[in-house]
């Protein structure tokens, strides 16, 4: 192994099956584009009753999660949503 | 019994017709009585790969549409008389043939043979629903490459839904040399992606070229693949064998050998 080597991240085999393995799980989960954006609109809209989120930096996606059922994972949707400001007074409804 | 094999991928390129031609020729060497179907109408090459291009009179559409009887389309192999060829049409399309005159057809074969091996076009179309739709149980061919396994992935979903009774896996094209540099995902990784049985892995072999540049399956010759392809062959018997060390070094011999060839 070259010292090059030793900085290298990660081999290119490991890129390929780690792309695959989300690539698998949003082609199986047969989730449309316009599906996941229906989505995104209805989390954006609960979640605005309570706090000030930033709508365009809403990142959802469906990935894979450790369980204990019969695979050892099962699909996960994943939603990262900044928030801009807490609604204070919504706690009180 | 009969069984109908269905030889798959999705993608194309990956070695569906190679597979078919070597899996065929080598059962018939193991003394099963076999028949070769090329399902890829339009696009035809299983006979150039067996090197029976100039023996062809009638073909899979000429079957289907009434014009010639199963036996007078069908041709014999030149070295293995155990084994048959049904040719695809050159000048026609997919639409020419619907899955049920296919399940007709495998189903008349089964009388005759003990194998009928179906070679599938690439794709999810007709052409693919034409070739599963007779078949007991699949070979999904697949290259250790991000493409290819996520056509494989969705073909096997596909034949799942279509309630074959057995999938198993062929890793076609691997390099030992790549893997160990960690450029290729190694069988395992495969494995674990696609989930279904593995069946055979076939290394990429100069040999597969030089064979088919010839009209001559490798399989039950010397050459890695050519042994892999046999192995593949048991397997499908449901004999148990173990896989090849494809990580073998090449010992001073076979190296001499091979410069008095």
């Amino acid at each position: 192994m070259s010292l090059m080597d030793f900085f290298k991240k990660k081999s290119s085999g490991d890129i390929a099956k780690d792309r695959l393995k989300l690539l698998l799980v949003s082609d199986r989960s047969n989730c449309s584009p316009e599906l996941m954006e229906k989505i995104k609109n209805d989390i954006i809209e609960v979640i605005s009753k309570y706090m000030e989120i930033d709508a365009d930096g809403l990142d959802i996606s469906i990935t894979q999660t450790e369980s204990d059922s019969n695979n050892g994972s099962v699909p996960a949707l994943y939603a990262n949503i900044p928030i801009k400001e807490m609604h204070h007074d919504s706690k009180k409804n | 019994m009969s069984e109908v094999i269905v030889i798959t991928s999705g993608k194309g390129g990956v070695g569906k017709t190679t597979t078919s031609a070597n899996v065929g020729t080598g059962l018939a060497m193991l003394n099963k009585k076999v028949v070769l179907i090329d399902t890829d109408i339009g696009l035809r090459n299983l006979d150039v790969v067996l090197g029976l291009e100039n023996r062809i009179v009638y073909n899979l559409v000429d079957v289907v549409e009434g014009n010639c009887k199963v036996s007078q389309a069908l041709i014999k192999d030149k070295k293995y008389p155990n084994l048959f060829l049904l040719p695809s049409a050159q000048t026609r399309d997919k639409t020419s043939v619907s899955p049920e005159q296919m399940k007709k057809l495998t189903d008349e074969l089964r009388n005759d043979f003990d194998y009928i091996l179906l070679d599938c076009p690439a794709g999810i179309e007709q052409g693919f629903k034409n070739a599963i739709a007779g078949a007991d149980r699949a070979l999904v061919v697949t290259t250790p490459e991000v493409s290819a396994i996520r056509d494989a992935d969705r073909i096997i979903g596909l034949l799942a839904a279509n309630e074959l009774k057995q999938t198993d896996l062929i890793i076609n094209r691997l390099r030992m040399d790549m893997v160990k540099r960690g450029d290729m995902m190694n069988v395992e990784d495969v494995c674990e992606i696609l989930a279904i049985p593995l069946i055979g892995v076939v290394p990429d072999d100069e040999q597969i070229v030089v064979s088919t540049n010839q009209g001559e399956p490798l399989v039950g010759s010397n050459a890695l693949a050519g042994q892999a392809y046999m192995n593949i062959c048991h397997r499908v018997l449901g004999e148990e064998v173990e896989f090849l060390d494809l990580d073998k070094k090449e010992g001073v011999f076979s190296k001499l050998a091979k410069i008095f060839k």
